[in-house]
């Protein structure tokens, strides 16, 4: 009775050699982040602190984000998954990461604003 | 999994048990549905008996009929009630009943998680008025705003039992809302996609994304909470650096999806009544999805409309302000489209239609007070008035329970196979109609006139005597429209079986079997091509179809009834409810571990206990 | 809930199992849960009132006076956690990959594998509490320890239900009962495993990494 549905949800997945590579890439990205991190405090030598210390948090950002899309379009198979299930998890990511940056602003426009 | 579950099944559970052990174990979505509207109704009435002490209390001037603080636990219990134990489990009763046979399914697509969510709820519920025997009932308000609920200001039980009471319901709500998303998305018959979904069904649907996504922040908060008051935390508390104001942000992020949650059923229900009743189709079908779509996802982007008096800035006023009168116009969307099924059609006067036509009105009432709020300096003036009250009884009470009742007359033949009294019907209507216009509508005036909510009692010489004196009389219409509600159901439940399985020409699958429903609900699912099939059926066959003849059953294998959803669900009450220990005794977290193991080894009783 | 998805006898609507379906529902649910805990860490990020604090600052309140205050993070022993529970995610791929195509070897072998990694994130994480507390950050000490702990601690916990879980079809793996026609079994459990990864991508680099 589920053949249709392996048809979909099975047959499609990466092969062992590809979900090495990711990790491989996962690895890297986290070595980069922590770089990033190193070099905006300084631990990497004072002339590449003024360099990446306004850009630590973009950086960080970006590196995460990228890690993030990797597992979860490769290791979760959202990528070929049918797109329902993608779905599932992209619409409560947008709601999810409106509500933090929502409450970032209102917080640190209170501050400024509101309290003193 | 290869081959069909059915070339094997033996004839189990030909005929359905009986007995109080069959209704502990049952797993049968429709009676769960009963379960969950039995108990609804009970605290329902529990929470009308609490508003009624409080208009008696506020019937005149410097009245002691209860006490100041009595009467803060009233208003935070009648809320609270009304809001988690009254209409959500009402409507879960339409969901659990109506989804499957709307869709044609033969139960959800987890039965046995479906009787876990009502035993959490039914020991919730529980649980909270519990409070009331050991005189701790909660009372710092529905939304408990910090720091009315810091072990300064609410040094008792009270806030505990709010806060936990919560916590487990919310466990009840997430295991409904995945059960029915994943039984909505996944069950529905051959033929029936997403667009030919009958109205009721769908904005269930959205209200269980916007229960799935609403409820963790509240859970959030409510641990926060939690640990303010048992384990030294500042999280709310300013003298440790933390700030109430986030308990608000954190409590409206849930609870204006929340109010959706609300509403969003009763919504359902009038766009199924309307058109069966008007014999035409949804005026608008698409439309009334996108916007029932729209409405809840902008739900997520106004919450801060009700904290425009905490001083947010003319920055986050405007942007609030602007994202809630946008919702005015998916909501008029819907309006215009409930009256143009209306228009021209060939009206049945039967008393759904009533109901259904009655919240339509008392909603546009309320509707339009909502968007005198979104304004922030008219809402500056009205905001902790009784104007407020008075909006939000509109859409709660004159929308919510307007339309649950809607539904609750034109499902019952359905439901118990017995016709409510049509007389008795439109008495109900009309007592509660005009009860409930003489209760609310005067809070307009007093709200306008300065008269704050949550206050005790009031001075006389304010010019607050007469309208309070007019909604006292007119709340207890209310009451008297509720007992001949009561005495409607028990007339039809002394009465014969005389309900057939269509009394109304609907248009959706469950008018096609018989009333009430067989256990297994479809003998064989009827072929769907539009979100009206039962229409299509009877175009077809050139006049009204046939009484359907009741079904053997053979070879149809339903779940297997069981008891440990209720194990686990007493487990859920041992793991949240012993906090409520932690200052009485220095091991209270032996009731957690109890709690725990009985949690755990009903889930892997659970889980590999064989489902048929 | 093991057999309950196929409820009824026919297939689903979508092709898709019903519990792959449930699964990612609560994913998504979670995604709010998740998002509720980094809001209020990072609106009470520099907020706390006394140390001991996450990152170098020059001066703090400890003790009830003004002083130089050494940062708490240790970020060597939390980037080795990461990484642990970033390859914790490969195995699981792995053990499902075998749990499809029928190799009970491969299936027992990778997701013992996750099993392990699983269960040391939960040990750095103990000692790190532990010895954060050590430090002088209890629970209640300062908004950054409420909310660090608070964050850090529905994340471990998380792991722990998934250690349990993957324990449980582990056991079941060894005896035999994961043929590859109910690898669904596994396949929820992994996706819930890749979502506490996921997560903790998240919580990583903005708690420990940002300062």
């Amino acid at each position: 009775m589920d053949s249709h549905s392996e048809v979909h949800a099975e047959h499609a997945h990466p092969t062992p050699g590809l979900y090495l590579k990711i990790a491989l890439v996962l690895f890297v990205l986290t070595a980069l982040e922590v770089l990033a991190f190193e070099a905006g405090r300084g631990g990497l030598g004072a002339g590449l602190r003024p360099i990446f210390e306004p850009i630590t948090v973009v950086l960080l950002i970006v590196l995460s984000a990228a890690k993030f899309a990797l597992v979860a379009m490769f290791y979760m198979h959202l990528k070929q998954d049918p797109r329902l299930l993608a779905n599932l998890f992209v619409f409560p990511l947008i709601i999810a990461a409106s509500i933090i940056a929502g409450l970032i602003i209102l917080f640190q426009y209170w501050r400024v604003v509101g309290a003193k | 999994m290869a081959t069909s579950v059915l070339d094997k099944a033996p004839a189990a559970h030909a005929t359905a048990p009986t007995g109080i052990w069959s209704w502990i174990t049952t797993v049968d979505h429709k009676r769960i549905g009963i379960l969950y509207g039995a108990t609804a109704f009970l605290f329902f009435l529990i929470g009308g008996l609490e508003a009624l002490f409080m208009r008696i209390q506020l019937m005149k001037p410097d009245n002691d009929f209860v006490s100041p603080e009595m009467f803060n636990a009233l208003f935070t219990m009648h809320g609270t009630t009304m809001i988690f134990l009254g209409v959500m489990p009402l409507s879960a009763m339409f969901f659990n009943y109506f989804i499957p046979l709307q869709i044609g399914a033969r139960d959800v697509a987890f039965p046995r998680l479906n009787a876990f969510s009502y035993w959490v709820f039914l020991l919730g519920g529980l649980f909270i008025n519990f409070s009331w025997l050991l005189n701790a009932a909660p009372n710092a308000g529905w939304f408990g705003y910090a720091n009315l609920t810091s072990n300064q200001y609410s040094p008792g039980l009270n806030t505990d039992f709010w806060v936990l009471g919560l916590q487990i319901l919310g466990v009840a709500s997430m295991a409904a809302a995945i059960n029915f998303f994943v039984t909505i998305v996944n069950l529905r018959a051959p033929g029936m996609r997403m667009l030919r979904m009958p109205m009721f069904t769908w904005m269930s649907f959205i209200t269980q994304i916007l229960l799935l996504l609403a409820f963790p922040v509240i859970t959030i908060a409510l641990v926060f909470l939690m640990m303010d008051r048992h384990f030294g935390t500042h999280f709310f508390l300013p003298e440790g650096g933390g700030d109430p104001v986030l308990w608000q942000h954190l409590f409206w992020i849930f609870g204006h999806p929340e109010v959706y949650i609300l509403i969003l059923p009763a919504f359902g229900i009038v766009s199924e009544v309307l058109p069966v009743f008007s014999r035409k189709p949804l005026f608008g079908y698409t439309a009334m999805v996108f916007s029932g779509a729209f409405i809840a996802f902008l739900g997520f982007g106004v919450w801060s409309h009700h904290m425009f008096a905490t001083g947010m800035g003319p920055f986050a006023d405007s942007f609030f302000a602007l994202s809630t009168m946008l919702i005015a116009v998916p909501t008029g969307v819907k309006i215009f489209n409930w009256i143009g099924t209306l228009w021209g059609g060939s009206l049945q006067m039967k008393t759904p239609l009533y109901f259904a036509v009655g919240m339509v009105a008392m909603f546009i009432i309320g509707g339009l007070s909502g968007v005198m709020h979104s304004s922030p300096p008219a809402d500056l003036q009205q905001t902790d008035s009784y104007f407020v009250v008075a909006h939000f009884h509109y859409v709660l009470f004159g929308g919510s329970i307007f339309g649950l009742t809607a539904g609750a007359y034109y499902w019952f033949p359905k439901m118990f196979g017995r016709m409510l009294n049509e007389t008795i019907g439109k008495w109900h209507f009309w007592l509660m109609f005009i009860g409930f216009n003489v209760t609310f509508f005067p809070m307009h005036f007093l709200g306008l006139n300065g008269m704050p909510r949550r206050v005790y009692t009031y001075p006389e010489g304010l010019n607050f005597e007469f309208w309070n004196q007019v909604q006292t009389w007119g709340s207890i219409l209310l009451g008297v429209s509720m007992l001949v509600f009561i005495y409607n159901m028990w007339k039809a439940a002394r009465g014969p079986a005389n309900a057939p399985a269509d009394p109304w020409r609907g248009a959706t699958l469950e008018w096609l079997i018989p009333s009430p429903p067989q256990e297994f609900n479809f003998g064989t699912v009827p072929p769907v091509g539009s979100s009206t099939p039962a229409w299509d059926l009877r175009r077809a066959n050139g006049g009204p179809l046939q009484e359907p003849a009741p079904e053997s059953g053979e070879g149809i294998h339903m779940p297997r009834p069981s008891y440990w959803p209720v194990v686990t669900a007493f487990g859920v009450l041992g793991v949240i409810g012993s906090i409520l220990f932690t200052h009485a005794f220095p091991q209270w977290y032996l009731i957690t571990i109890t709690g725990a193991a009985i949690l755990i080894y009903g889930i892997y009783r659970w889980a590999f206990e064989p489902a048929f | 809930m093991s057999d309950a998805a196929h409820a009824l006898e026919h297939p689903t609507a979508t092709g898709i199992d019903s519990k792959k379906v449930a699964i990612w529902t609560l994913i998504g649910s979670e995604c709010l849960l998740f998002a509720s805990l980094i809001s209020t860490y990072l609106v009470y990020k520099g907020k706390s009132l006394v140390g001991p604090l996450p990152h170098a600052e020059s001066q703090c309140m400890l003790h009830g006076k003004m002083q130089a205050c050494e940062p708490i993070f240790e970020i060597p022993l939390v980037t080795f956690g990461t990484a642990v529970l970033l390859f914790s995610s490969f195995f699981i791929v792995l053990a499902l990959y075998g749990a499809q195509k029928g190799n009970r070897k491969m299936l027992v072998g990778w997701l013992s594998m996750t099993v392990l990694c699983g269960l040391f994130f939960i040990g750095m994480q103990v000692y790190e509490f532990n010895h954060f507390y050590h430090k002088g950050l209890g629970y209640s000490t300062n908004l950054f320890g409420s909310t660090f702990y608070t964050l850090t601690g529905f994340h471990g916990s998380h792991v722990t239900v998934g250690v349990i879980w993957l324990s449980t079809l582990l056991y079941r793996a060894v005896k035999g009962k994961i043929p590859p026609a109910k690898s669904i079994n596994l396949e929820i459990a992994a996706l819930y495993w890749h979502f506490v990864d996921v997560v903790w991508i998240v919580i990583f680099p903005v708690v420990y990494l940002m300062r």
